[in-house]
């Protein structure tokens, strides 16, 4: 049974990849990336990764896609023709393909009690966990407590993400201070002529700004 | 806006479990799947959805970006100080033993308080990160 779960995720997998390299139009293959992730997560969950299944879902099937989605309302939703020949990618990525299944040979067969990664320190978490920690999840324990300096760095990094995306798309050219008939004033760094035209356009841009909350809705309907 | 009646009220009648469910991935983590993570970013797919069908504009009356901004750092601080109040009281960094009279209690609190401090962060970046990408205007080529 577990068998047949496990054949047809990864048929479906493979099939849903396979039509994400085929497709041209950008918001069905955002659809199908969401698709890809939800069967992921049905694999996690059948590999008793039910923690990591949960993110799988919530992440990759449900906020990616919405920022993907984001996306191609700004880029547009049809791919261009490639102009150049695929044989050279093509070789690269089937030469890295077989080099990661070559790495896959040596690694210990799933789920094997034998394996080393079930005899360094996680008998220790598995048997201790319920009287040092008090708590049934052991997933939780370890991620919180035993390994509580990992997910302090892990919540850092998501902080240090979101500063990168704001420097790279929030932040536009900063406005400038002219010097005009006796007084400073803030143009917009659009205008380069500081004259008084240069001025009244940078207030209609300022106006624009204000509208431009509007546009998620606009580009939904 | 005006003719889409079926998504503003399936929208609004979603939104609340979305964050109720939100708060019980939180605070069930202890017991089952989820934790600060899971919990954050689904409490910031209920704005998200929030955004979709009433506008960025709505939304951003709710959650001023600021206060999105202030989460994201308030979070990582949560986390951290729970570290240096640890320290402070005679363990070591992020030894949530010393939190309360005894050792599980403490570290029962500890994890309450740095999975809060996860889901926070995760909350405040997953919405800050989706009005970044939609404030932005089509550039036409």
């Amino acid at each position: 049974m577990v068998e047949f779960v496990d054949i047809t995720l990864l048929v479906l997998l493979g099939i849903t990849a396979f039509s994400i390299i085929r497709q041209k139009n950008l918001f069905a293959a955002v659809m199908m990336m969401g698709i890809y992730s939800l069967l992921s997560a049905g694999l996690f969950v059948v590999m008793d990764a039910v923690d990591v299944a949960f993110t799988e879902a919530a992440v990759g099937a449900g906020i990616s896609t919405i920022l993907m989605l984001g996306t191609l309302a700004l880029v547009g939703h049809s791919e261009h023709q490639p102009q150049h020949r695929p044989i050279l990618p093509l070789f690269v990525v089937i030469l890295t393909g077989a080099v990661l299944v070559y790495g896959t040979l040596d690694i210990p067969p799933f789920g094997d009690a034998s394996n080393p990664a079930h005899h360094h320190v996680a008998p220790h978490y598995l048997e201790e966990s319920e009287h040092e920690i008090g708590i049934p999840n052991v997933v939780t324990s370890v991620l919180a407590s035993y390994r509580g300096y990992d997910t302090m760095g892990e919540a850092t990094v998501i902080f240090a993400a979101l500063v990168g995306v704001l420097l790279l798309l929030s932040l536009g050219p900063r406005p400038r201070r002219v010097f005009l008939n006796g007084r400073w004033i803030t143009v917009a760094a659009s205008e380069k002529d500081a004259s008084e035209e240069g001025v009244e356009n940078a207030q209609e841009d300022s106006v624009q700004a204000s509208h431009e909350e509007e546009y998620l809705g606009d580009a939904n309907g | 806006m005006d003719d889409r009646v079926i998504l503003r009220v399936g929208a609004k009648i979603l939104i609340p479990f979305i964050l109720l469910f939100a708060l019980y991935v939180q605070f069930h983590g202890d017991y089952g799947p989820g934790g600060g993570f899971q919990a954050g970013v689904i409490f910031a797919a209920g704005f998200v959805l929030y955004a979709l069908i009433y506008g960025l504009g709505n939304v951003k009356k709710v959650l001023p970006p600021q206060a999105v901004y202030i989460c994201s750092a308030l979070g990582v601080l949560l986390y951290a100080g729970v570290g240096y109040v640890t320290m402070a009281l005679g363990g070591e960094f992020l030894d949530y033993g010393v939190l309360a009279h005894d050792a599980e209690h403490g570290q029962h609190r500890g994890i309450l308080l740095v999975e809060l401090g996860v889901l926070i962060t995760v909350f405040g970046v997953m919405v800050a990160v989706f009005y970044a990408f939609a404030g932005r205007r089509r550039v036409d080529t």
